[in-house]
């Protein structure tokens, strides 16, 4: 770990200008992505800006329908909340699918949007990597990688978004509120918001420095069958090889994001607009373009099994 | 006291407080973190400074250049050692590679330097700015590439290399059911809780090292070769270990860094391997290549087996003996087996939990499987058919001390409710789990070391056991107490244990599940010697004496334990040794796993239901902490059968999934209800304790189990491990 200083923002304002003026800040929420990252030197902030007291941690209803999720809400108490249980429930499900007890007590909201991948190249600062060092090659791409990403790769980079929780949001039409160092606000589709990796693989998301994230908005509730399924080598506590979110409609429609498969969390039209016609035609949609390694062309079967087990079981219930 | 003729009826036999499961006698501490482990002994080192290990960015080469400015600039930092300031360092005899590198390098994140500061931060961040810059050279990383490099490996703890009886090429030639099939097994990682961790102090020319080793005088002796200095200016002080499973087996790079850092920066210096750093820089259970021949009459009787195993290691290493357990297991006349090494430039493989048979029943129980299925044969029964009461390769000169898988055969498929199964695969259905079961036998060599204790009873009549064995987790406290406690006839409660520090008598230390039979057989031998001066004090003849209650009786006399000790408390010290009867009589331990799966009939995740089992390993001493090791154990089988493998990468020469997040280990979720039955057994051949190791039988075979259920469960037959839903949909497309 590198010399930082530290710093405990009184307002959001404050925290974005803090964040902005200074060259390497960094934002710090639980600390369970960061912290880990800077023990290793892969992440080398100059200064924390700590986020924790902002009273960024309330769950309200929007005056559209919706539901307002401060970025510093923890993950197990969204995972609990009566009215995301009830309304949102993919999303319930998506958290208690992810990582520990102990780490979604810690884990918030935004911190898990921002959560870096999971490459084991990533982690390893002797090996290339372009994400964390640009330029340097990619160790993954022709060494390990069983558990990265099919889709939206490119030569440069084709780690996987981790996140469970991402997942549901992208399902549900999330939107990212932020504020940022001149406090101007802006309000980020979900699908807008993560980037590709393209030959700047470094860059992950479009936040400016010092933007802040404030909350995550979810529109009205979308009724249905809500599941998450989750693909893994053991029963709990790993990443998703592959993860399915979906909400099964009565009239036979249905939508689906992925996690475990994408540079980001993953969702199409052609996938959407497919389900009517079944697991094959969705996963055939979903998977156009996808470029797999020796290692990881398991998770193109893996992805139409896994939504073939998802449709049985809503003809199950149906 | 030395063991050459089989025991007769001792005072062990009373079963007074041996064979009782009692809690362990250290658990309170544990569980209240009052149980100081090595990094946290603030107590004895208080102003040590810390060490970070820089490690090796290349698997094989040399340093060119080293610049060790910034470092040495970077605050807090106290001294640097590194190979050309650490001075004259010789190889400890029980290591491969050199554990501090340079300026050759042996394997990546071999040990370079340690950065030593004042505080933990300090150093860590001071050994980020190390620079290092490397000539690398090409090395050997693909034991499947290799193959055919494999040279006979020098003799090691696993007998001869290979081994041969009657004549198999023919026998399998024309045998009427042949089976041949190739197995893999990966590197895997011990991943114990505990890493590896050592504090330092020099008085004068004597090290104080407070360390985490499950075998306390190899580590002395290895310290003292390594440093160049005698043995009795080292002290190794060890007393809790948060696992080992073999991987402290030896003197790590914690500990000579430790010792060299302390040396350099003039007062203590503690040092913790990270765990990011444990899997390739200290050891590993080495990859395997397996391929088995049984060639059976129709009926499923074996006349020809063959067993031949390759592995790599280092230059100057070892290979992993996984057809051991075939030169014993199972009948036939015409037998082979055969160890074949190759040289790989990855770091060090060694021992680990069950070497040989941890890995070699992942293959030959699975070939088993394979021959019941091809003979129409059940699998218990298949194994029932070919059991052997002697050595097969000496002949029946040569008798097992005690052998009891065929009880442990049939006790545990009555247990789980083997009948029930349905000898078709993939025909069972439990909504979206196709469920299996499937079975194999348990088999792991007894092995019995030398190993001492002195042992004294106080002017309270307290008793107190002092010898430099382990306690891993195991239990080693609890059943060195038990054993005092029996001995001389007082409650367990009375009984004091020291243990782990060199000053105690050299004891069996704990490895190659060793360490519960011997040690405590050591304890008999001091106590017995023990109970002779009391007599002697007491005016009674040795051999007539009586010890219980607290007193030592003759007949109706009696007098306590306290006053016959006195103010100056009365002691003996002695060791156990064994004479041939390991060589007259083949000595192992037995057992019979079960296990039930589901597969996910889409996903194809394996997710364990059930496991029991049935196990033969002597007197049990203390059943409880028995039990304790054989589902840990059989858990660590589920890992070696579903999850478990370092990633080699064969470009870089390193295993890439370094870490707790990436190379995975069951969690709690993972294990169902496991149920365990201990077959009565004595085995008055293996000690005067009448006991056997127990505590690396439950992970042998376990693995295998879960393998045939998931074969009977979906009707997919995966030889490489581990078992992943990737190979099962793989398989299931072709
Ligand atoms: C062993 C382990 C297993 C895990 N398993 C899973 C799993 O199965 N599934 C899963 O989804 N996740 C998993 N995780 C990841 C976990 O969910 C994330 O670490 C966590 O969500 C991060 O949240 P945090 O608040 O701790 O973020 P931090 O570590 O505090 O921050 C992460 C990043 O977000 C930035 N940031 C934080 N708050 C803001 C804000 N308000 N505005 C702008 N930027 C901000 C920080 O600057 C930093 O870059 C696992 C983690 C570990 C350690
Ligand atoms: S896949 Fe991306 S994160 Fe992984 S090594 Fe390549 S560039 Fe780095």
């Amino acid at each position: 770990m590198k010399p930082f200083t530290y710093e405990r923002a009184t307002s959001v304002e404050a925290a974005a200008r803090a964040a902005a003026s200074v060259q390497g800040a960094r934002f710090i929420a639980g600390g369970t992505n960061l912290l880990d990252l800077m023990k290793l030197q892969i992440e080398t902030p100059t200064h924390l800006v700590d986020v924790n007291r902002l009273g960024l941690d309330r769950i309200e209803k929007t005056e559209e329908g919706g539901l307002r999720i401060g970025a510093l809400v923890r993950n197990t108490d969204l995972a609990a909340d009566a009215t995301v249980r009830r309304d949102y429930a993919v999303l319930s499900r998506a958290l208690v699918a992810g990582a520990s007890g102990q780490l979604r007590n810690k884990a918030t909201t935004a911190g898990n949007l921002l959560q870096r991948t999971r490459c084991p190249y990533f982690y390893d600062t002797r090996m290339p990597c372009n994400k964390r060092k640009p330029g340097s090659g990619c160790g993954a791409m022709k060494g390990v990688s069983r558990s990265l990403a099919i889709l939206g790769v490119s030569d440069a980079c084709i780690a996987q978004h981790p996140s469970d929780m991402a997942v549901a949001m992208r399902l549900l039409d999330a939107q990212v509120d932020t504020v940022d160092a001149t406090g101007a606000r802006r309000a980020i589709p979900i699908a807008d918001f993560h980037l590709l990796p393209g030959d700047t693989p470094h860059k992950e998301t479009v936040l400016k420095a010092g933007e802040i994230i404030t909350s995550v908005t979810l529109p009205g509730p979308i009724g249905g069958t809500h599941v998450y399924r989750k693909v893994r080598d053991r029963a709990s506590y790993a990443f998703a090889l592959v993860s399915v979110a979906a909400i099964f409609g009565k009239d036979g429609t249905a939508r689906f994001a992925f996690g475990g498969i994408g540079a980001k969390p993953w969702r199409t039209a052609e996938g959407d607009a497919a389900a009517a016609q079944g697991a094959q035609a969705v996963a055939e949609a979903t998977l156009a373009g996808a470029r797999t390694t020796h290692d990881n062309d398991f998770k193109r079967p893996l992805v139409e099994k896994t939504l073939a087990s998802l449709y049985r079981q809503q003809e199950a219930r149906a | 006291m030395k063991f050459d003729t089989p025991a007769g009826q001792n005072p062990i036999d009373q079963g007074r407080v041996i064979g009782i499961p009692h809690d362990r006698i250290d658990g309170a501490a544990k569980v209240t973190g009052t149980a100081p482990y090595a990094y946290e002994r603030h107590d004895a080192a208080p102003n040590a400074a810390y060490g970070w290990i820089v490690g090796s960015a290349i698997a094989k080469g040399r340093i060119a250049a080293m610049d060790l400015r910034a470092a040495e600039a970077s605050p807090g930092v106290l001294g640097i050692v590194t190979h050309a300031n650490a001075g004259k360092l010789t190889k400890g005899s029980m290591n491969t590679a050199h554990l501090l590198g340079g300026p050759q390098i042996e394997h990546y994140e071999q040990a370079l330097a340690l950065v030593v500061a004042d505080t933990f931060e300090n150093a860590r961040a001071a050994a980020a700015l190390v620079r290092i810059d490397y000539a690398p050279e090409d090395g050997k990383f693909d034991l499947a590439a290799e193959r055919l490099n494999g040279v006979i490996p020098p003799q090691g703890f696993g007998g001869p290399a290979d081994t041969k009886a009657g004549d198999f090429d023919g026998a399998f030639a024309s045998a009427a059911v042949k089976l041949e099939q190739t197995y893999t097994t990966p590197d895997q990682s011990h991943a114990m809780m505990e890493p590896h961790a050592s504090i330092a102090a020099w008085n004068g020319d004597k090290l104080t090292l407070w360390t985490s080793n499950q075998m306390i005088a190899w580590g002395v002796g290895d310290m003292a070769k390594t440093l160049g200095i005698p043995k009795e200016n080292v002290r190794l002080v060890s007393p809790y270990i948060g696992g080992g499973f073999g991987s402290k087996l030896f003197l790590r790079a914690d500990a000579l860094l430790a010792a060299l850092g302390a040396r350099q920066v003039g007062r203590p210096v503690k040092v913790a391997i990270a765990r990011p750093q444990i899997p390739n820089n200290t050891t590993h259970r080495p990859a395997t290549i397996q391929r088995i021949r049984i060639g059976a009459d129709k009926d499923g009787v074996i006349d020809a087996i063959a067993h031949e195993v390759w592995s790599g290691d280092l230059p100057g290493g070892g290979p992993e003996t996984a057809a051991q357990q075939t030169r014993l297991l199972y009948r036939g006349d015409n037998r082979l087996t055969a160890h074949r090494l190759v040289t790989l430039n990855l770091p060090e493989g060694n021992a680990m939990r069950a070497p040989g048979e941890a890995v070699g029943l992942l293959a030959l129980e699975v070939a088993m499987d394979e021959l019941a299925e091809a003979c129409g044969v059940d699998p218990v029964e298949l194994r029932i058919r070919n059991d052997v009461q002697y050595d097969p390769e000496a002949g029946p000169q040569r008798p097992f001390s005690s052998r009891k898988l065929v009880e442990c055969l049939r006790a545990g498929a009555d247990r789980f409710g083997w009948s029930k199964r349905n000898p078709r695969p993939g025909q069972v259905r439990d909504g979206r789990w196709l469920v299996g079961m499937g079975m194999a036998s348990a088999f792991r060599n007894n092995l019995t070391e030398k190993s001492g204790a002195r042992i004294g009873v106080d002017g309270q009549g307290r008793v107190i056991v002092e010898t430099d064995m382990t306690d891993i987790g195991t239990g080693s406290y609890t059943i060195i107490a038990q054993t005092a406690a029996e001995m001389l006839g007082v409650d367990l409660d009375q009984v004091t244990v020291r243990l782990g520090d060199s000053r105690f008598p050299v004891s069996s230390g704990s490895g190659g599940q060793w360490g519960a039979n011997s040690s405590t057989a050591g304890v008999y031998a001091a106590a017995m010697a023990l109970r002779a001066k009391l007599a002697e004090k007491a005016g009674y003849p040795a051999d007539q004496a009586q010890f219980d209650d607290g007193l030592v009786r003759l007949g109706n006399q009696s007098q306590p334990l306290a006053a016959l000790a006195g103010g100056q408390g009365l002691w003996a010290e002695d060791s156990m040794e064994y004479g041939d009867l390991d060589k007259r009589y083949a000595q192992a331990t037995f057992g019979a796993h079960f296990c039930e799966v589901g597969v996910d009939m889409d996903t194809a995740e394996v997710r364990v239901r059930r496991m029991g089992g049935a196990f033969a390993a002597g007197r049990i001493l203390n059943p409880k902490s028995a039990r304790s090791q054989v589902i840990g154990a059989m858990t660590m089988g589920v890992g070696a059968a579903l999850m478990e493998a370092l990633d080699v990468d064969t470009r870089f020469g390193f295993f890439v999934n370094h870490d707790m997040a990436e190379y995975q280990v069951p969690v709690h979720a993972d294990i169902p209800d496991q149920d365990v039955l201990f077959i009565e057994e004595l085995d008055d051949k293996s000690s005067p304790m009448k006991a056997k190791g127990v505590g690396e039988l439950g992970i042998c075979g376990a693995g295998a189990a879960v393998a045939n259920a998931i074969y009977n469960a979906t009707g997919i037959r995966l030889r490489d491990y581990p078992l992943t839903l990737d190979k099962l949909l793989k398989a299931q497309a072709a």
